[in-house]
């Protein structure tokens, strides 16, 4: 008989991976990996040039899925994950700069610059893993951990209401906006081919289950539950209107893309501005003229 | 259907059960047996049933199944030539 490989039967994800890496550090149960399913069959499905990609990261469980993927990678402070991918993409306009991290990450020690890089239209896709808290660094509330939530900071329940995170990157203008939860592997693989085909600020929010440092403190089982749990309250609303997407603890997910349109990036706005004299003012940027004597006086 | 098949690689396994419940034809269950860091892996309890799709692949975090399609038993029919269509 004929052995599997003779016969070419092998995982395709594991190409793309960095398999000398793997077992991951992931808890059993926790959704990070099968996001990562996704994304490689995305990648295959658009023959992504893998000399040209290049993961960003910040801290985080989700974090750690840059450094499992076989490409450049660059795992940054927490929260700095976008203002990094930032400058590369406009350093290297080559490159296809995805920064793949979580919610603590990007939403709330970094959301700032979250709103900014939608604003600016930065050629960047984001791919924010939703856990609903900051799982690494030991389970404290996030912006986006649902109100009334345990956590190691909120021992009575956290008393804030959560952030509705696509509501929050549509108005700050990103192109792309879609949410899915790791139940819809299918779906978000379409969606992570669709968005690494287009240019500009591209978000994708992956709810996912963490059944260690989320679940257990509010007895909500282990991963495969959660994930049960998503497949019977998600509502797939394709171009739903963004204020009406927020997530509500026992109510509907509502998942689907909600925003796809058009508008000029960064680069391309910085192009069209300094026109013809572009490449010159990259070679030799303007010197600003050193004047002494200026501030406000008191330093 | 195609007839397919999953190859499992236990020692990878954390036994979530993702597989096994999102498998379309349910064909997969856990086993009795453990792998070295003491979970359950799954195998294939009604091969005949399985289609390959490798669903099992996608939802598994931790790279441990995936499914393929049997490659065809039977010989591939030669193409039908194309009378009146030189090169
Ligand atoms: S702590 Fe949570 S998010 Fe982190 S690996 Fe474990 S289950 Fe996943
Ligand atoms: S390949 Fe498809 S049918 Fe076969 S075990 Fe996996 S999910 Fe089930
Ligand atoms: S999905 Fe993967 S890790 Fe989970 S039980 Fe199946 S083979 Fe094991």
């Amino acid at each position: 008989m004929s052995t599997l490989t003779e016969i070419g039967v092998h995982n395709p994800v594991e190409d793309f991976l960095r398999m000398e890496r793997i077992p991951s550090i992931w808890c059993p149960g926790c959704g990070i990996g099968t996001t990562v399913n996704s994304f490689v069959h995305a990648l295959i499905k658009t023959h992504t040039d893998m000399k040209k990609l290049v993961m960003v990261s910040g801290i985080g469980c989700s974090g750690r899925v840059g450094g499992y993927i076989g490409t450049d990678h660059f795992h940054t402070t927490h929260g700095r994950a976008i203002p990094f991918a930032t400058g590369l993409s406009l350093a290297n306009t080559e490159l296809n700069v995805v920064v793949y991290s979580g919610d603590g990450d990007l939403v709330s020690i970094g959301g700032n610059h979250l709103i900014h890089a939608a604003r600016r239209n930065v050629n960047l896709l984001v791919i924010c893993v939703n856990n609903m808290i900051y799982a690494m660094t030991g389970g404290q509330a996030a912006a986006t951990t649902p109100a009334a939530s345990m956590s190691s900071t909120t021992p009575y329940g956290a008393f804030e209401p959560d952030i509705n995170i696509p509501q929050l990157v549509d108005a700050a203008g990103a192109v792309y906006v879609a949410r899915w939860t790791a139940f819809h592997v299918k779906q978000l693989e379409t969606s992570m081919a669709e968005a690494l085909k287009k240019k500009g600020f591209r978000f994708i929010e992956v709810v996912t289950p963490c059944p260690t440092l989320y679940q257990r403190r509010n007895n909500m089982g282990d991963g495969l539950a959660a994930m049960k749990d998503y497949k019977d309250r998600s509502k797939i609303r394709n171009g739903a209107g963004t204020h009406e997407v927020a997530m509500l603890p026992g109510e509907q997910i509502i998942v689907g893309k909600f925003v796809d349109r058009e508008r000029q990036d960064y680069l391309t706005l910085m192009r069209s501005r300094l026109g013809a004299n572009f490449q010159e003012w990259v070679d030799a940027p303007p010197q600003v003229e050193h004047e002494e004597g200026e501030g406000c006086g008191e330093c | 259907m195609n007839r397919g098949s999953v190859v499992v690689v236990t020692e990878r396994c954390k036994g979530c059960g993702f597989c096994v419940e999102f498998c379309p034809t349910h064909v997969l269950k856990l086993s009795s047996a453990f792998n070295a860091k003491g979970y359950h892996p799954p195998h294939l309890v009604d091969g005949d049933k399985c289609s390959g799709c490798n669903l099992c692949g996608m939802y598994c975090p931790d790279f441990a199944i995936f499914g393929y399609r049997e490659p065809q038993v039977r010989p591939v029919a030669p193409a039908p030539s194309q009378p009146g269509k030189e090169a």
